[in-house]
């Protein structure tokens, strides 16, 4: 349930971008080697932004997918495949998940992490005039 | 009404970062190091410290406990006469499950940092939340307990990976209990290929010296790269 104090923390940031205008959308880019649920973190940013220039608005989510290079052989790789979409049983007589690596799988150097942790308030949508302002 | 895309690109969690900073800047000031314990609830980060803090070579530790509420795990470390703080997500903090940069800034006043080189944060007890706040630490450490299971680095990869040490603790369980050690270290380098790990029992004693002589080296360490 940390995604409540992120969810905050994403309020907090669009509302200081946001020069007291209402913030109609939030565009985040969630990489997938955070442990955030992006359903948990809708449910949050909801309740957290009521009573802020936030209230209302569209979280929109994108999520990004990991990469790893090797230091060594430079091969890149996505250390973290999202999980399989099938009903077949898992284990040795069914389907075998991936399994995550951060090491090489070619030389078994530790990867260096090119993308998959971000967690980036990319671009808040605002009201041109001000939250309260009469409309022109 | 006309609306305005403004582009951002700001790391959500710049805020905690930045006070992170300020927290790890008022602990160099002061000559402390500070290392950072996570693990999951009843893996054993109070019965180690119990154990080893009072004992590290002339490296005066202290303690800030991180819990949701109470201070069962405070009142178990002050009663060996080691400085230690209680911080509770509780009241103020919406009962949150991990500590962050600004909840151990609130209980700065409270930490008798001139009367200690390490202190030890042990945060809430919890593999997925306190891997993401940083609160202004040296080191990150966590305790794995073989009661466990050997999967949980594939299941908690942030955890582990965040971590530069990993202490398999509970190791006097070993005989009656499933867990595959040599495939949890395994499954430990798929994540974090070359985490250093230490092997012991806090219940026993059995293998703490390479804990405790890991514990004792941060202060220098840090005082080197300050």
């Amino acid at each position: 349930m940390h995604e409540l104090s992120i969810s905050s923390a994403i309020v907090n940031t669009a509302e200081r971008h946001a020069a007291r205008r209402q913030v109609t959308a939030v565009d985040v880019r969630v990489g997938s080697l955070r442990q955030v649920v992006p359903d948990s973190l809708a449910f949050y940013f909801e309740i957290v932004a009521r009573d802020t220039l936030c209230e209302g608005a569209r979280l929109e989510l994108e999520r990004v997918a990991a990469l790893l290079r090797c230091a060594d052989c430079g091969r890149e790789w996505d250390p973290a495949p999202p999980p399989l979409a099938t009903h077949e049983p898992l284990g040795p007589d069914g389907v075998v998940p991936p399994v995550p690596s951060f090491a090489c799988p070619d030389c078994g150097t530790p990867g260096e992490v090119l993308a998959g942790d971000e967690l980036e308030v990319e671009s808040i949508e605002v009201e041109d005039a001000p939250a309260g302002a009469p409309a022109s | 009404m006309h609306r305005t895309k403004i582009r951002v690109a700001e790391d959500a969690l710049d805020a905690n970062e930045t006070i992170a900073r300020a927290n790890r800047q008022d602990f160099d000031r002061a000559g402390v190091a500070v290392v950072n314990l996570m693990s999951s609830p009843g893996a054993g980060k109070t019965t180690l410290l119990e154990r080893t803090l009072g004992d590290l070579g002339g490296i005066r530790a202290g303690v800030l406990e991180g819990d949701v509420q109470g201070s069962v795990d405070a009142d178990r470390i002050a009663a060996l006469h080691i400085p230690v703080t209680q911080l509770n997500t509780d009241p103020g903090f919406g009962g949150e499950c991990h500590l962050d940069a600004n909840m151990v800034r609130s209980a700065l006043p409270q930490l008798s940092l001139d009367e200690i080189d390490l202190l030890v944060i042990e945060n809430v007890g919890n593999l997925v939340c306190p891997a993401e706040f940083k609160v202004g630490e040296d080191a990150r450490a966590m305790i794995a307990s073989v009661a466990e299971g050997e999967d949980k680095p594939l299941k908690y990869p942030l955890m582990f990976r965040t971590c530069e040490l990993v202490v398999i603790n509970k190791t006097d369980l070993l005989p009656h209990v499933d867990f595959d050690l040599p495939r949890f270290r395994e499954n430990l380098e798929l994540v974090h290929p070359g985490a250093d790990v230490i092997e012991l029992s806090a219940r026993t004693g059995e293998g703490t010296d390479a804990w405790r002589e890991w514990l004792a080296a941060i202060p220098e360490r840090a005082r080197a790269m300050a």
